[in-house]
């Protein structure tokens, strides 16, 4: 192979740079349009529309899907986005602390709930947690939702929170020390908002992955009233024998998910041109 | 006002301190110069305790700060601190830097601590720019915003390490004039700097550091006009006549 590289070398020459790479992209063109009409001529479109886009299925969800499952999709994820939040500081605070049990604990904290998957300490919760210590955790299923997704969310918010404040200079809490502030005081009035300035963006990605993530409890004993976008379409698709809810649902969370992603870059893009 | 008896401070297996003994009378107004590493800003912060002395003495007004039963917080009050990096709150306006630590640290009602701030802005000659954002000023104006935002707190005592090092050299005068504006309204103030001519100008006292000791103290005249010691004279020729120097 390197010899008749080598030999026929001269000849090749004589394509210049530009036209190597003219048909370099003819080529890519080629396979793409090879791998389009096979798909288009291979599949069988009717049975296709018949089950991912079934018009006479889409219509009978509206306006349930909208008004059960993702109104209930967003009230999870925001119930666990805010007690996510509450615990991430605590444990952000804590493992900040100059006390060392409470710096261990944080960062085992850390750990076990980024380590796990959310499957896992949902079905935690939902089973594991009320058969063990025979307590019902307040608020039914809903107060299940929150608490495991929570979890889940405040292990990674945790460390967020953690990397912003220490990305806040630290003359920022000599300044505020030396005008006579305590530590929780400078930590609330300086140190925490320049903080939440720097993290907004991540904070924001994890509303996504959060949103995402909801679909999970669809493992919860939830009634028809508490499904949401995931679980209400799989019920759909069994009821009806035909994948359309999944699609619908589908498009119900990129309705949210695509405007939220876009949020992100922004936000990111002004934080990169450098904060005023 | 000021008293350090045997202050000592090593971090780690480096003493950057080693026995410092000083009084600073109240309305005098003292300035501490020395090469870097000398521990003049070791020393400044060691006063508010920014630091903690690992041995030694330092008390302000007659309270002991370095007692452990001491309220720091309520001691740093009355001691204002003016940074080399002017430490500005970023996300505050520069009526809002002022204000702040009047109002959750003196409790002072929002329009009171409004009002005393733009009374220190004014003071430091920046009344116009009390709705501008620290990275909209200058460096010389970031740093007469940080000294207003120590004012208006009331200190008995300000602290100034290197206020006007890291300033272009053409916006030094500003804050230089402020701080000479300070010294003739008889604040008691603790300078380390290295403008030798503000120092013979308005100090009472110059100290010269090297080393973590004090090596000689006195009026300005005999300190920076005719020092009595080897190293002092070879650091003066080093900073009044740096092209000359050998």
């Amino acid at each position: 192979m390197s010899v008749s590289e080598t030999t026929e070398a001269p000849p090749r020459r004589t394509l210049t740079r530009r036209q190597r790479h003219r048909l370099v992209l003819g080529g890519e063109y080629a396979v793409f349009l090879a791998v389009v009409l096979a798909v288009v001529l291979l599949a069988d479109w009717d049975t296709v529309r018949q089950n991912l886009a079934n018009w006479d299925v889409a219509r009978q969800l509206f306006p349930d899907i909208i008004t059960v499952g993702l109104r209930n999709t967003v009230l999870y994820t925001l119930l666990a986005y805010a007690f996510g939040l509450a615990v991430g500081m605590v444990i952000a605070m804590l493992r900040l602390s100059s006390v060392p049990p409470y710096r261990w604990f944080a960062m085992a904290f850390v750990e076990v709930f980024r380590g796990l998957p959310a499957l896992l300490i949902i079905i935690f919760v939902g089973f594991g947690i009320p058969f063990a210590f025979a307590i019902e955790i307040p608020g039914g299923v809903v107060g299940q939702i929150t608490l495991a997704l929570g979890m889940v969310a405040a292990g990674y918010m945790a460390e967020t929170i953690r990397a912003g404040i220490e990305a806040v200079p630290r003359g920022q809490m000599e300044a505020a020390r030396s005008l006579g502030m305590s530590y929780g005081r400078a930590m609330r009035s300086i140190i925490i908002p320049q903080a939440f300035r720097i993290i907004i963006p991540p904070l924001t990605n994890e509303m996504i992955l959060l949103f995402k993530d909801s679909s999970l409890v669809l493992f919860l004993a939830v009634t028809l009233e508490q499904r949401e976008l995931t679980k209400f379409g799989r019920d759909l698709t069994g009821q009806v024998g035909n994948t359309t809810p999944i699609v619908v649902a589908g498009l119900c969370y990129l309705l949210i998910t695509i405007p939220l992603g876009y949020l992100v870059r922004r936000l990111d893009a002004r934080q990169r041109r450098g904060q005023r | 006002m000021i008293e350090i008896h045997g202050l000592h401070k090593a971090f780690g297996s480096l003493d950057v301190l080693r026995g410092i003994d000083l009084e600073i009378a109240a309305g005098a107004v003292v300035c501490v110069i020395g090469p870097s590493g000398s521990g003049k800003s070791t020393l400044l912060r060691c006063v508010n305790l920014l630091e903690q002395p690992t041995t030694g003495r330092v008390l302000i007004g007659g309270t002991e700060v370095t007692d452990p039963e001491c309220d720091i917080d309520a001691v740093r009050r009355r001691i204002g601190m003016v940074f080399q990096q002017f430490n500005l709150f970023p996300h505050l306006s520069a009526l809002d830097n002022v204000a702040i630590a009047q109002r959750k640290v003196l409790r002072r009602p929002r329009r009171e601590a409004g009002r005393i701030a733009r009374e220190n802005l004014d003071r430091v000659g920046l009344g116009d720019k009390a709705a501008a954002y620290p990275a909209q000023l200058s460096g010389g104006q970031q740093q007469r915003v940080a000294i207003a935002r120590a004012l208006a707190m009331g200190p008995e005592v300000m602290l100034f390490d290197e206020p006007t090092s890291a300033l272009d050299p053409e916006l030094v005068g500003d804050v230089l004039g402020v701080m000479r504006g300070l010294a003739m309204d008889g604040m008691t103030m603790l300078v380390v700097t290295h403008e030798m001519s503000f120092a013979r100008e308005v100090a009472d006292q110059v100290v010269f550091m090297d080393e973590g000791v004090i090596v000689e103290q006195g009026p300005p005249a005999q300190v920076i006009g005719d020092p009595s010691h080897e190293r002092t004279r070879a650091f003066l020729a080093r900073v009044l006549n740096p092209a000359t120097a050998t």
